[in-house]
């Protein structure tokens, strides 16, 4: 298999992206990771010299609009979808991690 | 009762006429969902309450006679957000998630006073073609239930194509709404970028997003895509162009006589199962027919659609997801020690494996040392392809090709198989890319199974596709035949 992708760099990725693996699932993902970035590689095959990329294939561009705040008065609503909640505020483990202080 | 002989006109006529109330239509619509729906597994959650109320307040007030949506019966797929109903894009970290605001597209649907039946099943986050990345549950095809329904909108294909509801909506990022429309043997329309208000839809790739309508007939389609669409303050994306009643031009004088039609060589290439490209073929005939011309034309940068989509596709996504993080909603693991914890492990538990295979490709390719050698160049190909679609559409007035290479495969069967899974939309992924409007049509059979034609039109001209898939669906049989659900019907 053509490394296009190691182990490495997929824990690498994965860090980033706010994700771990096990093992085994490092061992699943790496090779079909790797092929389908072999499939991405395909596109080299394509003259884009000169071409200017697309992001966006809106009509509308570059809206503007008045940056007003306003009051949906749903607080206690959004609040119920959150995990964990208190007096009004979305409750959080603490940033530090605790144990180190052990 | 099941909606097997129904459209959208006969029953608001039985409607304003009082044949029956909306009452007695909604609660008849709840147990046909509720005598099939263990067969087929289309709804993730139904709304009777609430709908039943709902029903009652249109029957207090009367159906109006110029009000062709009042009292009907839809489904919605569960990435559209409803406000105070479950909405869960089938993930497990969306799993307890109530949203307290309505899509615009439901907000809109509510105002044309149709009953939300219940949300329908789809692939996680809309990331799938065969509805079996549903953390939840398995959808099957109408027409045989050892098939997928295709996907991701396979919930709302497989309730319309088995009579449960008349309406359902779908969104399409690559297909999604063409593709199970195809395999259910039904209308799926993909509208124009911009046409419709994304606002509610739970972003996937926001570049390439679109809701529209999955119905039987082509004018029920065109109803409901004039109900939903237009400019909304809400996504600044949306567009400002006028809204035709798309419906109004389909009729007994509807014609393509003097149209010109490509239908690219690439689109019936090898890969293309036999019996589809003869039933496009014979689709191309019919067209003829009728008096329009059909040239064979290229798409020659059609082969890179999939590899630019699923760079730029993942890599959007992964910008999207990144708010599923287990603090303001959706799921948070248990037993974390400190915030990085929290982050990390409730999006580990909570997405499933194509999530993650995409969060980990699109942050792969918009990471340092590979941005322009992979989202770059993709983003560039997507100009090329676009560039593509511009030449042919500049003297033709759709293209015409197949929706998907094959009709519903197993189930099980590709689910283990990124690459197999991805080439399955090679056909409709481009046209996401160009942000073009893509219509499926059902044009045939293979094996029982529905093979469906897809017609792609120039940007906002939804109105010329509608008209080609009325001609076509007046002049063939395709759509009036019905899948057999254990001989209910």
């Amino acid at each position: 298999m053509a490394d296009r992708i190691t182990r490495e760099q997929v824990q690498h990725v994965a860090g980033l992206a706010k994700l771990e693996f096990t093992d085994t699932q490092l061992d699943a993902f790496t090779p079909q990771l790797d092929d389908i970035i072999g499939l991405f590689e395909t596109l080299s095959e394509v003259d884009t010299e000169g071409v200017e990329a697309t992001t966006n294939v809106s009509d509308q561009l570059n809206v503007m609009r008045e940056d007003v705040a306003e009051d949906w008065g749903q607080s206690a609503a959004l609040l119920d979808n959150a995990p964990d909640a208190e007096r009004g505020y979305i409750k959080v483990p603490a940033i530090i991690d605790e144990s180190e202080d052990d | 009762m099941n909606y097997f002989d129904k459209d959208l006109a006969s029953l608001h006529d039985d409607l304003v006429n009082k044949k029956m109330s909306v009452r007695e239509l909604t609660q008849e619509t709840f147990a046909n969902v509720k005598a099939t729906d263990a067969k087929i597994g289309a709804f993730l959650t139904l709304n009777e309450d609430a709908a039943l109320k709902q029903a009652d307040a249109i029957d207090a007030d009367g159906v109006a006679a110029d009000n062709p949506l009042a009292g009907i019966a839809i489904g919605v797929k569960d990435n559209i957000v409803t406000k105070g109903l479950k909405t869960t894009a089938s993930s497990k970290i969306l799993a307890n998630f109530t949203p307290v605001y309505d899509a615009t597209v439901v907000e809109k649907l509510t105002a044309a006073k149709t009953i939300t039946i219940g949300k329908t099943n789809m692939d996680e986050f809309a990331m799938g073609g065969s509805t079996e990345t549903s953390a939840f549950q398995t959808t099957k095809n109408a027409w045989d239930q050892t098939k997928v329904p295709g996907g991701s909108s396979g919930g709302s294909a497989a309730a319309v194509a088995s009579g449960q509801v008349p309406v359902a909506f779908g969104s399409d990022t690559g297909g999604s709404i063409r593709q199970p429309a195809s395999f259910n043997g039904i209308v799926g329309m993909k509208p124009t970028y911009g046409r419709v208000s994304r606002w509610g839809l739970i972003a996937f790739g926001s570049s390439l997003d679109q809701i529209g309508p999955i119905t039987r007939t082509i004018k029920d389609n065109a109803t409901v895509l004039s109900a939903i669409a237009g400019h909304d303050k809400h996504d600044l994306t949306s567009s400002d162009k006028a809204v035709p009643d798309f419906a109004a031009g389909l009729n007994e004088g509807t014609s393509v006589k003097g149209m010109r039609i490509g239908l690219p060589k690439e689109f019936l290439a090898e890969g293309v199962d036999d019996d589809v490209r003869k039933a496009i073929l014979a689709a191309a005939d019919t067209y003829r027919q009728l008096g329009a011309t059909v040239d064979e034309v290229s798409l020659p940068h059609n082969q890179y659609g999939v590899a630019a989509y699923y760079i730029i596709a993942s890599s959007e996504a992964s910008s999207n997801l990144q708010r599923f993080d287990g603090i303001r909603y959706g799921y948070r693991a248990q037993d974390v020690k400190n915030l990085e914890d929290v982050y990390v492990k409730s999006r580990s538990e909570g997405f499933g494996d194509e999530v993650k295979r995409r969060i980990m490709l699109g942050t792969f390719s918009l990471s340092a040392g590979f941005y322009d050698a992979y989202f770059l160049k993709a983003a560039k190909v997507r100009t090329v392809i676009l560039n593509d679609f511009k030449a042919v559409l500049k003297d033709h007035d759709f293209i015409m090709g197949p929706v998907a290479p094959t009709p519903a495969f197993g189930l099980g069967d590709e689910l283990m198989d990124p690459i197999t899974m991805y080439m399955n939309d090679v056909l409709t992924i481009p046209v996401n890319l160009a942000g073009l409007p893509g219509l499926a049509v059902p044009a045939g059979f293979s094996n029982n199974l529905p093979v469906g034609m897809q017609l792609i039109g120039r940007p906002f001209d939804e109105g010329t596709l509608y008209k080609a898939g009325y001609a076509f669906e007046q002049n063939t049989d395709f759509h009036s035949r019905l899948p057999k659900l254990g001989g209910q019907n």
